[in-house]
């Protein structure tokens, strides 16, 4: 068994932050990963990162804009917190040596990003994230920090209390990828997820293969509710072939959309009269899909994104990344001709919910990043946005686990007083009726009662017992048939634009791989860097956090941010100014709601219509 | 996943898993078409072409792939394939035993540097339609493999480690909480393209000095302290602190000019020219030539 203060899962850009803040703060850290740090995919973000940095902007600006972007369904407090925070954390990069783009008096550049009313995205190139992701891993080395890179985290070592509220989380059980050895990792006293997103969860992504959603399916297990599922980001420029992303950064720097007439459709079909192909995600990969549905898409599939006008010089310095990912992916030249693009899925806004210090309403049990909803992007991410959230929540929630007072959070977790029940939308099938695994336990019931120890040991066992049942196994079905049954029917059913009757559908698929997994096993028969083994248990990740997008999706039935239900195309602020809770309880997922938090500190956000 | 979209539909691709993987036991347990029928696309777009594919394949553990061999994949062939897309197919479809790094498949995390026809390269960024056939797929030589395609990469980031590869500000003069340090665009330009490096380790493999001296840096590392050397927001104390590690015995001197890890880099990165430049800045600051 291993021991530290803080455990820190994942090392990307919110895992890497929050570790070198609790290791500021005094705490004995340590990061598990099951990827080498400088593999995560932060590194490839390529945009850049919002933070309110000159004169003239201002946080409130930053905050406005990121309410309005959210579409009403971020909590103010958590978005203040965000832009308050955005520059010094940017800033505190540019201190550690990240090689932003620079003006020629030698500051950082900004350029503007979709649904932002000053240019306030830093950026370094078009490889923001790539640096990023090098600059912090080298102030973990700076600090000596541990790090397990290539172990694998298989689930959380929590009590078994009845009411999640009262649980507390000791701690993690990981495999080491290079041998197979399962062990405990006891956390005295915080452990942080910061596992990414849920992209694998469909098959046209700009998500790295390693984003399968293990935290979200970790806590969710353990008790904590995953917030606003149903809010997936389409990104209006991914290639059409791979997923690969194309940086908003083009659009940014005055990259035109236009379909196959030639028309630039964002402002020739009143798509976004003022905005045009800077309008906000969500409405340029409507207004795309439109266009390919109408029939005046490429090829019946895509759209062209031109950036030739740009010049080379100011490609060259600003976006030469992109060229090489269209030539290497697309084989297209941006300088010569326009590049094809569709949406793809690209973020998740939802995820484990946590209040602004990065805490769950499981004691001990921190999420930060993308796998986590506090919430900032509520329906729609702003580009530029996601970088600042995994610096400013990294820290906050690294710095808590050590022992940091940071203050009472505005934001309330789990389920109490203030929150509304249950749903009147039938559901298609009891879902989540089917267990996953005859080995039974693990923390999908919460783990057991026993002190830290007791806890750690237990949930190790029955690791060990499931592993050993999957390798024993000799026959039934391999996890990459489920994946790529669950992946298409995420894809064809619950994309931008959604029908109840399609997610229903989307709900019934999901089950049957829950039931098929039932009978998955391994074959690799080798402890030695299983990734049969690993993308086996990956698998049933994505499963449960599919369907608490499916279900999401469907019981809210109106239109917000990146969520379009075809029955009901207008926003319906009566009724839906909260956000969409799914906890596992009971061996199945039950629905809850809670009151989006519209007040800020000077100012009460009031909903507008959104128009760009 | 486009690979996953390509069905097999031609004579030349066949379903029987041992024309597959026919050395493989692992394959001859297999199902094969198993989620094949779930993504099917129009065959005619695939020209009924299948890939031809050799993967190195050893296992510490597994008897009968404890003396290392290759295996015979046959894959679809889609266009826009590329060596990733290839051996993804393969893993899924025909052996799930298939082991190798992967995961951003957009040549940024750099954990899929694999030795293909001879050639240190990143499996996701090199097309299959540029390679010739069969298509030898091996790990990167002069690593320890710890199966199939995957190699210890414990020395390679120790060796990066070495060079202290972190920003050092300490004698710089204080900037304020929210004020930055000022860089040039010609500063920034000067290190852009050492900052690009992802660790992939191509470059260390393909160098002859260092398969030959362990303690060699390595183009990597060098080229890491590269980055840190020319920003002018370090100070020159702290410059001439990295020039005492890089110019050690094991050092830049122990380059040699081969320029293979300038052809091999898959971000483009003129790593010799990098390590000429920091031999010459040793040489100005009269530091010890070995």
């Amino acid at each position: 068994m291993y021991e530290h203060d803080v455990i820190v899962v994942g090392a990307g850009g919110a895992g890497l932050r929050a570790a070198v803040a609790a290791h500021e703060a005094g705490a004995d850290v340590a990061m598990v990963s099951k990827l080498h740090p400088v593999r995560s995919h932060t590194g490839a973000a390529e945009g850049g990162i919002n933070a309110a940095l000159q004169e003239g902007d201002d946080w409130e600006l930053h905050a406005y804009d990121t309410m309005k972007g959210s579409d009403y369904l971020g909590d103010a407090p958590a978005v203040e917190t965000l832009a308050k925070n955005a520059p010094e954390e940017t800033m505190n990069l540019e201190h550690w040596g990240m090689p932003f783009s620079r003006e020629e008096d030698g500051r950082v550049s900004q350029r503007p990003f979709g649904g932002l009313s000053y240019p306030r995205t830093t950026y370094a190139g078009a490889e923001t994230g790539h640096h990023l992701l090098h600059t912090m891993y080298e102030q973990v080395v700076k600090r000596g920090i541990q790090v397990y890179d290539e172990w694998y985290v298989m689930d959380l070592a929590v009590t078994d209390e009845p009411d999640p509220n009262d649980r507390e989380c000791h701690g993690v059980v990981a495999y080491d990828v290079q041998s197979g050895k399962i062990e405990g990792f006891k956390a005295n006293d915080g452990v942080v997820l910061a596992t990414g997103g849920p992209g694998q969860a469909f098959d046209h992504t700009t998500n790295a293969v390693s984003c399968t959603g293990d935290g979200h399916a970790m806590a969710y297990r353990a008790g904590a509710p995953l917030e606003d599922m149903e809010f997936i980001q389409f990104h209006p420029t991914s290639l059409p072939s791979t997923g690969v992303l194309i940086s908003e950064g083009v659009r940014g720097e005055g990259g035109i959309l236009y379909n196959n007439e030639g028309e630039r459709f964002m402002f020739e079909y009143g798509y976004a009269n003022n905005s045009g192909e800077l309008a906000s995600r969500d409405v340029v990969a409507r207004a795309e899909l439109t266009e390919v549905d109408e029939g005046r898409g490429v090829n019946d599939e895509y759209v062209h994104l031109d950036m030739r006008h740009l010049g080379e010089e100011r490609i060259m310095d600003r976006l030469e990344n992109i060229l090489h990912l269209a030539e290497d992916f697309e084989g297209v030249d941006g300088l010569v001709e326009p590049m094809p693009v569709k949406p793809g899925q690209h973020y998740a806004m939802g995820g484990i919910e946590v209040d602004e210090n990065g805490q769950t309403c499981v004691s001990g049990l921190y999420a930060a990043g993308e796998c986590a909803c506090v919430s900032v992007h509520g329906g729609n991410r702003l580009g530029g946005n996601a970088l600042p959230e995994l610096i400013v929540f990294g820290k906050r929630a690294g710095r808590h686990a050590a022992g940091d007072d940071l203050g009472e959070p505005e934001i309330r977790t789990g389920y109490g007083d203030d929150v509304e029940d249950e749903t009147d939308t039938e559901l298609p099938v009891q879902p989540g009726e089917a267990g996953l695994d005859t080995t039974g336990g693990v923390a999908a019931d919460g783990g057991v009662t026993a002190d830290a120890e007791g806890v750690l040991e237990r949930t190790v066992e029955t690791a060990r017992e499931r592993v050993d049942y999957l390798m024993e196994k000799d026959e039934g079905v391999q996890h990459a048939e489920i994946r790529a049954k669950l992946q298409r029917a995420m894809t064809d059913y619950v994309n931008v634009f959604r029908t109840g009757d399609g997610i229903r559908e989307a709900l019934k698929v999901i089950r049957e791989c829950r039931q098929e997994y039932q009978n998955v096993y391994v074959d690799d028969p080798s402890r030695t860097f299983n990734t049969d083994l690993q993308q086996t248990i990956e698998t049933r990740n994505l499963i449960d956090v599919a369907e608490t997008i499916a279900l999401g999706a469907l019981v809210r039935n109106e239109f917000r941010g990146a969520h379009w239900r075809q029955e009901n195309q207008i926003r319906d602020d009566e009724n839906w100014l909260k956000h969409t809770l799914i906890s596992w309880d009971d061996g199945e997922p039950s629905i809850f709601y809670r009151p989006v938090i519209l007040e800020g500190e000077n100012k009460t956000y009031e909903p507008k219509e959104r128009s760009y | 996943m486009s690979t996953q979209q390509a069905e097999p539909e031609s004579q030349e691709a066949p379903k029987d898993p041992e024309m597959q993987g026919a050395e493989s036991p692992a394959a001859e347990t297999q199902e094969g078409d198993g989620a094949v029928d779930q993504t099917s696309t129009d065959a005619s777009e695939l020209d009924g072409e299948t890939v031809h594919i050799k993967v190195f394949r050893y296992d510490p553990e597994v008897e009968g792939k404890q003396e290392p061999r290759f295996d015979d994949f046959h894959v679809p062939f889609e266009k826009g394939m590329t060596v990733l897309d290839a051996v993804m197919y393969a893993r899924d479809e025909y052996d799930s035993s298939l082991t190798f790094r992967h995961s951003c498949r957009q040549a940024v995390c750099g954990s899929d540097a694999f030795f293909v026809n001879g050639k240190q390269r990143l499996g996701c960024k090199t097309q299959i339609a540029d390679l010739e056939a069969p298509v030898r797929i091996e790990p990167l030589p002069h690593q320890e493999v710890v199966k199939d395609l995957v190699v210890d990469m414990d020395h390679f980031y120790d060796q990066m480690h070495t060079v202290e590869p972190y920003f050092q500000d300490e004698d710089t003069p204080a900037v304020d909480d929210l004020e930055e340090q000022r860089q040039s665009p010609e500063n920034r330009e000067k290190i852009k393209m050492s900052s690009r490096c992802i660790w992939c380790g191509a470059c260390m493999s393909s160098c002859n000095i260092a398969a030959g001296d362990n303690e060699y840096l390595g183009p990597a590392a060098i080229n890491k302290a590269y980055k840190f050397a020319m920003d002018d927001r370090e100070s020159e104390e702290i410059k001439e602190h990295r020039l005492r590690i890089l110019e050690q015995e094991h050092g830049v001197w122990r380059c040699q000019t081969q320029f293979s890890c300038t052809e091999v880099c898959p971000k483009d990165i003129p790593l010799t020219e990098h390590i000429q430049e920091l031999k010459r800045e040793a040489v100005k600051k009269n530091l010890k030539f070995w």
